[in-house]
């Protein structure tokens, strides 16, 4: 993403707490809704005025192959979802997977939790995908049909988390791994391993996700420790 | 608590609707409404029934997506309070509850207890903003603003754009809903360039999306769980008439 706050791909804006370029991991509340305000204020407007100057709208059509890819895999997990009427509703699936989350990936995390979560969650992602009851069809307005999918998602995510948190052996913001901290209990962080921001990429359901790192470079002020004492 | 639930059934815009006999069991004084129904529809679910289809979002009551009309007043019983801001504790063991949608002609049923609300959007469209530049934030006091219009202005733009002023009006009428939005830019110096082509160009969306008139029953104000006074009604007329004139 670019100081006019577009992505590398071109028409894509990214603004607001998922904008995490300025001050590194955006903490709900604090520094994501100053950067949505910042954002949307004074930088936004002026930027993506000059995208749509540059543009100009196409016809566009349902023919192009990645369209096509999608709908198939849209009809595919709808379909599968449908088919597996098992005992437990996505509801109960996406509580299992909160305390899970709670338990073991919480603000406070450690090696042997972080280890632990990431045993649960595939055992409770394969029982959901064969356990899973999913009423009604798939020709009207289904609310359940749409749980289950987010649910679905929530399983695939839980595990990233869990994954990213357990790679970073450093305290840090929101992430504060119990093995890493000072003396009087404050984050210790690892500049020396872990001054980057980093994008996984998916390999598949169950797949090790591939870390791409951008490197966080300080030319002027330098990272420092802030005490709250 | 153990509830008689009777609640408005229907598949699909064209099926038939009825009324159906639904049992809450083991509510809690404490939940919300809206969990009062993912409660019952978790037991629909386990007993491979349709769960009730119902439109939530925010559930802290500033969204505007819950809609339901809860013993035939929208958002039930408790003044200024969306339906999922409503406890149980509200209502008593035993207690027979009607729940139905947002009942107008602008509003067609989706499914169950979910309405098409794109008719209050579609009125925002034609004319509920500000198109000129307003530029930086201005210095403080350039532009003066006496505080009972600026008060004013707030108290319109408290609207959440729910819908519970249609239901609850005989006319299936929005000049509620038009009256806060047109209302919000009315009384500030940022929308007066554009106020008369603005009430013109919302009443009219108004008229066409097929809602009613105002006929002065005040059930909007009643029903409304952001207390917008009807008086911002009369302030639409006096707009609309202003710009009459100017043409």
């Amino acid at each position: 993403m670019d100081y006019n706050l577009e992505s590398n791909v071109r028409g894509l804006f990214v603004l607001g707490e998922a904008n995490f370029s300025d001050h590194g991991a955006n903490r709900l509340g604090a520094s994501a809704l100053m950067q949505g305000l910042a954002d949307g204020y004074f930088v936004i407007p002026y930027t993506i005025g000059n995208y749509l100057a540059q543009v100009k709208p196409e016809s566009i059509t349902a023919d192009h192959g990645a369209f096509a890819e999608a709908r198939e895999n849209v009809n595919a997990m709808t379909k599968k979802l449908l088919g597996i009427n098992g005992r437990k509703t996505p509801r109960e699936f996406h509580r299992e997977l909160g305390t899970i989350m709670w338990e073991h990936v919480g603000m406070a995390r450690s090696d042997a939790s972080l280890k632990r979560a990431l045993e649960l969650i595939p055992v409770l992602r394969d029982e959901f995908w064969q356990n899973v009851r999913v009423v009604g069809t798939d020709a009207d307005l289904n609310q359940e049909l749409e749980r289950a999918g987010r649910v679905a998602d929530f399983l695939d995510f839980a595990e990233l988390l869990a994954t990213d948190a357990l790679h970073r052996k450093e305290s840090c913001g929101g992430h504060f791994r119990v093995e890493y901290q000072l003396p009087g209990g404050e984050a210790r962080r690892d500049d020396d391993n872990y001054s980057y921001v980093g994008a996984w990429g998916y390999q598949g359901v169950g797949k090790v996700p591939t870390l791409y790192k951008e490197p966080l470079v300080f030319e002027n002020i330098h990272l420092g420790i802030r005490s709250y004492k | 608590m153990n509830l008689n639930l009777f609640v408005w059934r229907q598949k699909g815009p064209a099926e038939p609707g009825k009324l159906e006999e639904i049992k809450a069991t083991d509510v809690t004084p404490d939940m919300s409404f809206l969990e009062m129904l993912d409660e019952v529809n978790e037991r629909l679910v386990h007993e491979s029934k349709d769960p009730i289809a119902f439109d939530h979002d925010c559930r802290e009551g500033i969204c505007g997506t819950c809609s339901q009309v809860i013993n035939g007043v929208p958002h039930g019983p408790r003044e200024k309070t969306t339906t999922c801001q409503l406890h149980m504790r509200n209502f008593k063991d035993g207690d027979s509850i009607y729940i139905e949608p947002w009942r107008a002609k602008a509003f067609p049923i989706v499914k169950d207890l979910i309405v098409d609300r794109s008719a209050l959007d579609r009125i925002i469209q034609a004319g509920g903003y500000i198109s000129a530049h307003t530029g930086g934030t201005p210095d403080v006091n350039a532009t003066l603003i006496p505080k009972p219009y600026a008060d004013l202005a707030m108290d319109a733009a408290e609207c959440i754009g729910c819908g519970a002023c249609v239901a609850a009006c005989p006319n299936g009428s929005a000049m509620l809903f038009t009256a806060a939005k047109v209302s919000q830019f009315a009384y500030l110096p940022q929308g007066k360039p554009e106020a008369a082509r603005r009430v013109c160009l919302m009443t009219e969306a108004m008229v066409q999306e097929g809602f009613g008139n105002c006929s002065n029953h005040y059930e909007c104000e009643a029903a409304c769980p952001k207390g917008i006074k009807v008086s911002f009604i009369a302030k639409l007329n006096r707009e609309l008439m202003k710009a009459r004139f100017k043409k």
